[in-house]
């Protein structure tokens, strides 16, 4: 049984019609209960409870705290190299866009290691393009004793790896690994996905089962905003992480909810999510799931995340650049994945969390946890 | 969209190659008397009843447990209680499978002649040599969340967690980690052990329990016959109000918005 088996179970048009006929009365029983299902997820993501968003907020804070205390954790992203050999339509890396293409040697990586420790972080998120060649396992098993020795977490963010590849990067070092469905709309994915190994809506979507296999410590999910209606797409994302946690129960979960922003595909965005939504599928992720870490990236602005910070979210990223080399060397600007809209720097990030009454936590890993 | 009635209707449980009806396993312990228990187990409309292997003559159909429950068509579940450890266990169980013609085990490991608490050490030894010589297993266990999902990587079939001590009709001591064992399982969850009336059995339905194991409540009854139909309505009464999504608490209203007001600014 792999995930790309139950999802059978749900389909698209009867889980948007279901989530657009909830009502007041559904939303307020999910809100009343202790123990939501699948059934009150829907309910809160509902435009049924937009008026309760406040009691969301409010019960997604409470439980917030409750499980992780008063704190954000701080992670920054680095990226290793935008070679892609896949062609999305929102994605700045995509393979037919003419930009510098640029992968990191042994000592660039050393070079960001360093820039990047000066700033304080413990936990370091390795980004990639997909590109099996030039960014395959045999080059993490250069890179990652390189940037171990500085890091006491280390995630990663590249295409999707079989099970024994996975092994092979967690005898080397990484903790937990991101993979993002993107959509969980079969149709509306090989819109976007047009070339590459990407375009495997079934392989990638089986990603989690075959990191659960390989007994990685966490993994995280989730969709991009934007791609398709959201509420749906979100659903998916909830029974993904029901089915995950139920099978892989040694595990732990992250979700992120990147909304789309304009990057050099310049796409059109088929389903917008606005502040307001974004708020509530916080909340409503939550009060799912009170375990998940919730992750909130520069992708979003700096008076969002301000306001956002204590409604539900765990975890965060600052200063992050997102051209390979761009903490070191300066790089030019034409590297980028996507727009940050938040560029404070980590110490600026720190105070205001720090004022917000949360404390910063960079380190809550250590390695000797995974030692062989 | 199907109707409720629909849904209840078709509401049947699967273990295994086995379908049921009803949700209520029963047992065939300290009925005092034989037509007793057959009245009750009538009564309580159960189609799996579990029986002490060590109780049971086998080398005679006619044995006064085993007979009247073949001939009233139920499915047996031996079960392995007196084996003090995994080996007593896995050799009682291939007794039985022999016997009676069933491979289903009530998988009971007991050291503790007191309480009868379960060892989940020999349980979960057992259970991997049981399920790997092809038994339907059904561990009789604590209410312990990581080791009921031990078990299911061990193949078995469901699990029985406890409400509280065997035969001490208590309820549901274990409530909170009964919750997480139903959440967490990809199995059917029996809960077995300390339900002593029919509020418990309700009580254990209404979490989203797939059935409960009652026996001592039944037969220690002033009137066991009265008493099996009473849990039986209980036990439909709890899936009915689970399948039928139940209120939660009501919360105190937000007169004002602090933590949202700030998407309405600018």
């Amino acid at each position: 049984m792999s995930f790309s088996k139950q999802i059978k179970n749900y389909h698209w048009d009867d889980i948007r019609l279901s989530i657009y006929s909830k009502d007041a009365g559904d939303v307020k029983r999910a809100l009343s209960k202790s123990r939501l299902d699948l059934e009150d997820f829907k309910a809160l993501i509902s435009p049924a409870a937009e008026p309760f968003l406040e009691q969301m907020a409010l019960k997604s804070q409470q439980l917030t705290l409750q499980r992780f205390g008063k704190t954000q954790q701080f992670y920054i992203p680095l990226y290793l190299s935008n070679m892609c050999s896949n062609i999305c339509t929102y994605c700045g890396f995509s393979m037919h866009n003419a930009i510098r293409r640029t992968t990191l040697d042994m000592q660039q990586i050393e070079d960001e290691c360093l820039a990047i420790k000066k700033m304080g972080f413990e936990h370091i998120l390795l980004v990639t393009g997909e590109s099996e060649r030039k960014v395959g396992v045999e080059y993490f098993k250069q890179a990652l004793p390189v940037i171990k020795k500085h890091f006491s977490h280390i995630t990663i963010e590249v295409q999707p790896l079989e099970r024994h590849e996975y092994e092979v990067l967690i005898d080397y070092g990484v903790d937990s690994v991101l993979v993002y469905q993107e959509t969980y709309n079969p149709v509306t994915y090989a819109q976007h996905h047009l070339k590459g190994k990407k375009s495997d809506f079934i392989y990638r979507l089986d990603t989690h089962d075959r990191l659960g296999q390989a007994g990685i410590h966490k993994m995280g999910l989730g969709c991009l905003i934007g791609l398709e209606e959201w509420r749906t797409d979100c659903f998916y994302v909830a029974a993904h992480l029901s089915y995950l946690e139920k099978k892989y129960w040694q595990s732990r979960y992250t979700i992120s909810f990147p909304r789309l922003r304009p990057c050099e595909g310049g796409m059109e965005i088929k389903s917008e999510m606005n502040d307001k939504q974004l708020v509530q599928l916080i909340c409503a992720y939550r009060l799912f799931n009170p375990e998940v870490e919730l992750s909130l990236s520069t992708r979003e602005s700096e008076h969002f995340r301000n306001h956002v910070l204590p409604l539900g979210i765990t975890t965060l990223s600052a200063g992050s650049s997102t051209q390979p080399g761009g903490y070191a060397q300066q790089a030019e600007k034409a590297l980028e994945q996507f727009e940050i809209s938040d560029d404070r720097s980590p110490a600026q990030m720190a105070e205001l969390v720090k004022a917000q009454g949360y404390e910063v936590v960079w380190k809550d890993w250590d390695h000797s946890l995974t030692a062989k | 969209m199907m109707l409720f009635n629909e849904m209840v209707d078709n509401d049947q449980l699967v273990i295994a190659d086995k379908t049921f009806t009803s949700r209520l396993f029963t047992g065939t312990g300290k009925f005092n008397d034989q037509q007793t228990m057959v009245d009750a187990l009538r009564a309580s409309q159960s189609e799996l009843v579990t029986m002490a292997l060590k109780r049971v003559d086998m080398q005679h159909k006619d044995d006064d447990i085993l007979a009247p429950l073949i001939k009233n068509g139920l499915n047996l579940l031996p079960n392995t209680s007196g084996a003090r450890n995994a080996k007593e266990a896995v050799f009682a169980a291939q007794l039985a499978r022999e016997a009676l013609q069933t491979n289903w085990v009530k998988l009971e490991i007991h050291p503790d002649p007191k309480y009868l608490l379960p060892d989940p050490i020999e349980t979960l030894k057992a259970a991997e040599t049981l399920a790997n010589d092809g038994f339907v297993v059904l561990p009789y266990v604590h209410a312990d969340p990581v080791l009921c999902k031990h078990l299911e990587s061990a193949g078995c079939a469901a699990v029985m967690p406890l409400g509280a001590p065997i035969g001490s009709n208590k309820g549901l001591k274990t409530l909170e980690f009964l919750e997480i064992i139903i959440e967490q399982a990809n199995l059917p969850v029996i809960v077995d052990a300390g339900i002593g009336s029919p509020s418990h059995a309700a009580l254990a339905m209404e979490m989203g329990a797939d059935a409960v194991l009652v026996n001592t409540a039944m037969a220690v009854a002033g009137n066991p016959v009265a008493m099996s139909e009473a849990f039986a309505k209980a036990v439909q009464a709890g899936r009915q109000a689970y399948l039928s999504g139940l209120a939660g608490q009501v919360n105190h209203a937000v007169a004002s918005s602090p933590l949202t007001a700030f998407l309405e600014a600018g």
